[in-house]
């Protein structure tokens, strides 16, 4: 939609660079070409069983898809926030342990350790994404009603949510049993790809039909490019902001039942740590302006794996895990640097002047 | 503008609000004899350990026992200092301490000293003078990381291939467990596969391990500093169907004892857990006993006992008093 408003393009591959799924692609290309090179045994994909007895497929490719879904999950909210109200949420990790604790609360009952599920999944779901979407709107009105910076906002809940989470099941780390609930953050049986990718698949397939079908990304540009003109054009800014908040919750109550189903159990601490920062690096990757406006949903998702990518590139090749955040904030300078309209016009203008010779010699 | 105003003034009122409910915990005191106890904890919610340590300790210092005690939790040291100088100002008889940081407690103890609070340190120690306090009360990290290694050593494996998961780095139980390994390692020359710090997080010790098993490297121990470390570890096991616990192809060991880590270990699917004791509350009350008799201590630091356990020798018994 966004290429045919633009001015007929000459140069296919000086148009390229100017694309915004340029960026996470050549990251990616970038990422494996160094796999390549480096060890090939990298991609290798192994099939095995687990100790249950499941046939599963291994290998590092199908760990980042198996790690990076929650994360490629998050980024869909973190671009519609994004490019709506032009800031960032930075309270998801806080709002995945509530949600997860949420979840627990319900299936548990009071008990720690119950022998049987108190409510089926389904429901313990359709609560945690009940409130999920509250805590959403609760940033959703600080941010759209009371026009506080989104970084602000969500400061309150960054802060207060890992508590909230720890009250909600009175400081108890409930632990569930029931097989039938590892399936989220495991395999379903007989199926040899992690269940994670599957819920991200269906995730991004509504997320499609919904900005294919509806206006909604046509409204959340226009108000991420300019409130007032929107306004005038019969838009409220305030609900659509708003909505895209409580959007963020139901993709955060998502994430938090793969993390919560991956090990049965919650830390209120750890779980989901700095996952913030790496869904919005996921959105910074995606080529997405950080203050709103345009986005490109597959560009941000592709960003999410590029993540997964690197951090399991990283493991791979023993760096030590602490260190991890240095490297992730190396490739921040780097695409902050890249992203600048000044450096990709200057690369376009590069790459014109390389053709530009060839093109003369044709002629003559 | 406006709305930033409307933001403060509300946080401001939040901020008065939550002090007033501090005031009222600390107003009603005096008489009927009780003795009045400040508590500065770390935050419940860190971790399993925490919270059995403030259970006990809100079990241990109650009305019933005698005692009028205030909590306060903060993971940072200048929040936790800001809380003892209000304890002190509330004219505690006992301010007991457990430090988020060894260093900057010197000042508000001397003030504590001048007030004749007495200050009892459990669960941590901190770098200031000893005259500065009554006792400390603390678990031998590097004793724990010991004992777990000298049980390694008796299962005399044909070679020790082992997959280190350190605890965040810097703090004192990483650094008493993971140092008892290293020498251990350095001296019988155990291979190390790979030695990384999953933050006592499960999430990233399952991500860890499963890069360890991706890259096809072999290993038959795993050394995780704590139990939730120890249970990615698992997980990523099971994912691979690799085998586990007694009698299996990999060793399983973890620490803090949690009641769900020992019935692992139980059910033989763990093979070790090293203990690490939040019971202190029964060894303060022990001083504030004597204090309160005018008897003199009989030495400042006290080490509290910790067990090992092993899957083969775990009985029912031990889970149910050990666990946390």
């Amino acid at each position: 939609m966004t290429g045919k408003l633009k001015a007929p393009n000459t140069n296919p591959i000086g148009s390229l660079f100017r694309h915004q799924i340029f960026i996470p692609l050549a990251a990616l290309i970038l990422l494996v070409l160094f796999n390549l090179i480096a060890d090939p045994s990298f991609f290798q994909i192994t099939y095995g069983h687990n100790s249950a007895g499941n046939p599963v497929l291994s290998g590092n490719l199908m760990t980042i898809i198996d790690c990076g879904s929650e994360l490629a999950i998050l980024a869909i909210g973190m671009t519609l926030v994004t490019a709506a109200s032009g800031g960032q949420d930075i309270s998801v990790g806080a709002a995945i342990a509530i949600a997860g604790s949420v979840l627990l609360r319900v299936l548990c009952g009071s008990e720690s350790r119950p022998t049987e599920l108190h409510a089926p999944i389904f429901v313990a779901f359709l609560v945690s994404c009940v409130v999920a979407m509250l805590f959403g709107a609760f940033n959703g009105i600080l941010v759209a009603g009371f026009k506080i910076q989104p970084m602000v906002a969500t400061l309150i809940l960054f802060t207060a949510g890992r508590s909230i989470a720890a009250w909600v099941n009175n400081n108890e780390l409930p632990i569930v049993s029931e097989e039938s609930f590892t399936i989220f953050g495991g395999y379903i049986p007989g199926i040899p790809i992690p269940t994670p990718f599957f819920i991200a698949l269906i995730c991004f397939a509504v997320t499609w039909a919904v900005l294919k079908f509806t206006n909604l990304r046509l409204y959340i540009q226009s108000v991420g490019i300019n409130e007032k003109t929107s306004r005038l054009n019969g838009l409220n800014p305030a609900v659509i902001k708003f909505s895209t908040y409580v959007l963020l919750g139901l993709c955060v109550a998502v994430a938090a039942l793969i993390k919560v189903s991956r090990l049965s159990t919650i830390n209120y601490s750890v779980i989901a740590k700095d996952i913030e920062m790496d869904a919005i690096l996921a959105v910074a990757l995606g080529g997405n302006s950080l203050s709103g406006g345009k986005f490109n949903m597959g560009a941000s998702i592709l960003g999410a794996y590029v993540i997964q990518f690197l951090t399991t590139t990283l493991y791979k090749f023993d760096v030590q895990s602490d260190a991890l955040s240095a490297y992730k904030a190396i490739v921040v300078i780097a695409l902050v640097i890249f992203s600048a309209p000044v450096v990709r016009e200057k690369m376009a203008a590069a790459w014109k002047k390389l053709r530009a010779p060839k093109s003369i010699r044709h002629q003559a | 503008m406006k709305a930033s105003k409307i933001f403060s003034a509300v946080l401001a009122t939040v901020i008065c609000g939550s002090m007033a409910v501090g005031c009222n915990q600390g107003g009603k005191d005096d008489s009927n004899g009780l003795i009045k106890v400040g508590i500065i904890n770390n935050d419940p919610n860190e971790s399993g350990y925490r919270t059995a340590n403030d259970k006990d300790l809100k079990a241990t210092f109650c009305e019933a026992n005698g005692y009028d005690a205030s909590f306060s939790y903060s993971l940072k040291n200048d929040e936790q200092i800001a809380f003892a100088q209000k304890f002190i100002q509330d004219e505690v008889d006992y301010l007991l301490l457990s430090a988020a940081d060894t260093a900057g407690w010197d000042s508000v103890l001397k003030d504590a000293k001048d007030a004749g609070v007495k200050v009892i340190l459990f669960d941590r120690t901190i770098d200031a003078d000893e005259s500065l306090y009554e006792a400390s009360i603390v678990s031998d990290m590097a004793k724990e990381g010991e004992t777990a290694v000298e049980w390694l050593k008796g299962q005399s494996l044909d070679k020790y291939e082992i997959i280190h998961l350190q605890g965040q780095m810097g703090s004192a139980a990483q650094k008493g467990r993971s140092g008892a390994l290293d020498d251990a390692a350095n001296e019988l020359g155990w291979k190390i596969v790979s030695q990384q710090t999953a933050e006592w997080s499960a999430e990233k010790a399952q991500q860890i391990v499963q890069s360890v098993i991706d890259s096809g490297e072999s290993f038959n121990v795993i050394y995780a500093e704590n139990d939730d470390m120890a249970k990615g570890a698992v997980a990523a096991l099971d994912k691979a169907n690799i085998s586990h616990g007694v009698g299996k192809d990999v060793i399983i060991m973890g620490f803090d004892c949690n009641k769900w880590a020992l019935e692992e270990l139980k059910a033989q699917n763990w093979n070790y857990d090293g203990q690490c004791n939040p019971f202190q509350s029964s060894y303060i009350q022990d001083i504030i006993k004597k204090l309160e008799n005018g008897e003199t201590l009989s030495q400042k630091t006290i080490i509290m006992d910790e067990k090992g356990f092993d899957a083969a020798t775990i009985t029912q018994e031990d889970v149910e008093k050990y666990g946390i």
